[in-house]
């Protein structure tokens, strides 16, 4: 099912049930979801044990966050300011097309045939990689998982690993097909390969482009958190770095910055600290060896400052480390692809709505859940994403659900509001489950049946042979 | 018709072998189970909400619940004209829809004394973290407070007051149980050692298992909105209680057991689901149910 460089992409379907049923039948990508997910779960329990205690730091970083948030604009204009007197270029973009537009500018006056790119979610949300590719530009993802996907032609299926849905024998048959040699299914023969073809993109590359994990407003520094080299590379190598940053990822002070870093990696991969802390001010100096000669922040607001102020603003908080995703059980049945948005999970399914309050596709999104709260708890700054998703359902669900739906909760609630309603109606379901389990069935009940029996009352016959 | 949702004359149960039937001061003829009180309760009064769930498809959770608290010592009733907490509406998104249900059951359940026992970690925690929004700017806003004042979940309520030794322990109940711990209790409440200090009280050792704490897939409407992905959540748990060899699954929550035994015997898996006021109340899968409350 998983589309390789061999077959042509295939159609997506409209609603999140018809493409969480085609990952459902997908038992490869469920394996590799699965697998990853724990190992990454396993890794955060261990990672925040080291941590004298995780609880307080939490409730620190979410001071840390909410402070932020409430001063907003003057905190990225100091930010702003200081970063501009160490040379470096601030762009503030309202919506994906004017990042975009600002980018192309740059690509364009540079001209600039190759750009390295190191991970940035932001990136793809503007849909930054077609856009170049449109006007000629030559894009080459250096993220050994966005570089995976890239070749598949696909989008990220994670936060922090993009690849998430892929193993070692998918990857196999895509390298394959773009060395024009046998590589892999080796995973060190895979990741040698990556390696050596990447080489020669960062030293021919004209611009370098990453995201930003956390920027820091005293200094008017970026920071960007990677394991693999890509990001030091990408942003130090070519001589114009351009970072994409939403909005929100900005705390105060490097004591701040020291609190949020310490959870990001904990609660992501298990890691204390990531392999590479990138902490970026500024462009290459006099007298410096290394590092661009222009350096370039695009801020995106892209729908976010409408969150800022509601009872949705704590979603501003994410650090985008990816716990969310690896706890739900929704997600891990599925993938990310199934929420086809950007960000997938618990905390996509919050964010996409939010962003884009009128897509019918984000809409729909906070329904792919139980509420079962894993995602809250497992949050390192304690966003409440499970009373979100349900503050959305109660937003979109009046006006996104059926008359029948509409019509079946109205006449439920004036039976239910009745003691004889409600009597017999009771009575009615406990006499009625022969029959309803025997009775061809649509609606609710053919949902149930569909893989479910509907079990015995009694104590009797409680074990369950069918 | 009788309108607690407890089945009267249902051919399936059979009555108790003696019951003693006593008069409540209250007047009312009552039908008490015979067997050790173990005290605890000092006849002091207790209400249990049976909740839709319960009445609808699993009556005997209330039986067991209101003998268990009696045989504790307890004066439990039943409350009568209760229906809904409106969690099915609220969480589907249609909050009119379920505080029209839910004033029912607050102003029943304001008319009732003593705390207010409710066997589902859901319900419970619908009354007591959710209905203050349900009813924010509602006449019954104060009713509503005061009623998710006295509400515990049946677990909590057990294990707060120290009851776990007053329950008589049985010999010969040799079957391997895990329990399932619902996502509402656990996260909503933080009811997670309760059930296993009640069931080690009993001498039924628990097995744990990996997937405890994960959700069964059940999720209110979702479980027939996403009706697959349901069923591929309740399968990975069932997977799990099957490799760790359990033969009983024990949980707080009606809804989560029906969601768990209805895919299990969809899937032909010999596993037995049973309420953790079942196994407390020492009711054996093979003997009828006793006569349950007869108001």
């Amino acid at each position: 099912m998983t589309p390789t460089v061999d077959s042509p992409p295939v159609s997506v379907p409209v609603h999140f049930i018809d493409r969480a049923d085609r990952a459902l039948h997908d038992e490869q990508l469920r394996a590799a979801v699965r697998h990853a997910t724990d190992l990454l779960m396993k890794g955060r329990q261990v990672a925040l044990g080291g941590l004298e205690d995780s609880d307080v730091v939490r409730d620190e970083a979410r001071r840390i966050r909410s402070r932020v948030l409430s001063r907003l604009p003057d905190i990225l204009d100091r930010w702003a300011t200081n970063l501009e007197a160490r040379g470096g270029h601030v762009h503030w973009a309202t919506d994906a097309d004017e990042a975009v537009e600002i980018i192309l500018d740059i690509a364009r006056r540079r001209g600039a045939r190759l750009l390295v790119k190191g991970k940035s979610m932001a990136s793809e949300e503007i849909h930054l990689n077609s856009a170049l590719e449109a006007r000629g530009h030559e894009v080459v993802e250096t993220d050994l998982g966005e570089f995976i996907i890239q070749l598949a032609g696909e989008t990220p299926s994670h936060l922090i690993a993009p690849a998430i849905h892929k193993d070692r024998y998918d990857v196999e048959k895509l390298f394959t097909a773009d060395a024009g040699h046998h590589v892999g299914p080796d995973i060190t023969e895979e990741a040698g390969y990556a390696r050596r073809r990447l080489r020669s993109s960062f030293l021919e590359a004209d611009i370098g482009i990453s995201g930003v994990n956390c920027a820091v407003a005293e200094t008017g520094t970026i920071g960007l958190v990677e394991n693999e080299g890509n990001g030091r590379l990408c942003t130090s190598v070519p001589p114009v770095h351009i970072a994409i940053m939403g909005m929100e990822r900005i705390v105060e002070t490097w004591e701040d910055l020291d609190v949020i870093l310490s959870l990001l990696a904990r609660s992501a991969t298990g890691q204390p600290l990531s392999v590479y802390t990138n902490l970026i001010t500024g462009p290459k100096r006099p007298g410096e060896l290394d590092g661009p000669e222009e350096l370039h922040v695009v801020v995106l607001d892209n729908g976010r400052s409408a969150a800022l102020g509601t009872e949705y603003a704590e979603i501003l908080n994410c650090i985008r480390c990816g716990a969310c995703l690896n706890v739900c059980p929704v997600y891990r049945q599925v993938g990310g692809h199934a929420y086809d948005s950007v960000y997938g999970g618990p905390i996509g399914a919050v964010l996409t709505p939010l962003l884009n309050p009128a897509s019918p596709g984000g809409r729909e999104l906070p329904e792919a859940s139980s509420l079962c709260g894993a995602c809250a708890e497992v949050c390192p700054v304690r966003i409440p994403l499970d009373d979100m998703l349900l503050r959305l359902r109660h937003r979109d669900a009046r006006a996104d659900s059926s008359r029948m739906r509409r019509l079946g909760f109205s006449a439920w609630s004036w039976l239910w509001a009745t003691r004889p309603g409600y009597a017999l109606s009771t009575a009615a379901a406990r006499r009625s489950r022969g029959l309803a389990s025997r009775l061809p069935s649509r609606g609710w009940l053919g949902a149930w049946r569909e893989f479910r029996e509907i079990p015995p009352m009694g104590r009797r016959d409680r074990r369950s042979r069918p | 018709m009788r309108q607690d949702g407890i089945p009267p004359a249902d051919r399936r149960f059979r009555p108790p072998k003696n019951p003693r039937i006593t008069a409540s001061h209250h007047g009312r003829q009552e039908t008490h189970v015979s067997g050790p009180r173990t005290g605890g309760g000092d006849s002091s009064p207790v209400t249990v909400f049976s909740t839709c769930t319960v009445d609808s498809v699993g009556p005997d959770v209330a039986t067991c619940t209101l003998n268990l608290l009696r045989r504790l010592g307890f004066d439990a009733r039943l409350v009568r004209g209760a229906t809904c907490c409106g969690q099915p509406a609220w969480n589907s998104g249609f909050g009119t829809e379920a505080r029209r249900v839910a004033r029912r059951t607050v102003k029943a359940l304001t008319r009732t004394e003593g705390p207010i026992i409710v066997p589902s970690g859901s319900c419970a925690t619908m009354i007591v973290h959710h209905w203050a929004e349900l009813f924010s700017g509602d006449r019954l806003a104060r009713s509503a407070a005061a009623v998710a004042d006295r509400t515990e979940e049946l677990s909590q309520f057990l294990d707060r007051r120290g009851l776990a030794d007053s329950l008589p322990e049985r010999t010969g109940d040799t079957a391997s149980t895990t329990v399932h711990d619902s996502c509402h209790g656990l996260r909503g409440l933080g009811i997670k050692g309760e059930s296993r200090r009640l069931l080690a009280a009993i001498g039924t050792p628990v097995t744990e298992c990996g997937t405890a704490e994960r959700c069964c897939g059940f999720g209110g409407t979702f479980s027939v909105k996403m009706p697959a992905v349901s069923a591929a959540m309740a399968d990975e748990k069932l997977d799990d209680m099957v490799a760790s060899g359990v033969s009983r699954v024990v949980g707080g929550d009606l809804s989560c057991l029906m969601q768990l035994e209805g895919r299990a015997r969809r899937r032909g898996l010999d596993l037995e689901f049973r309420h953790l006021a079942e196994v407390l109340d020492g009711a054996d899968p093979d003997q009828a149910a006793t006569e349950g409350d007869r108001r």
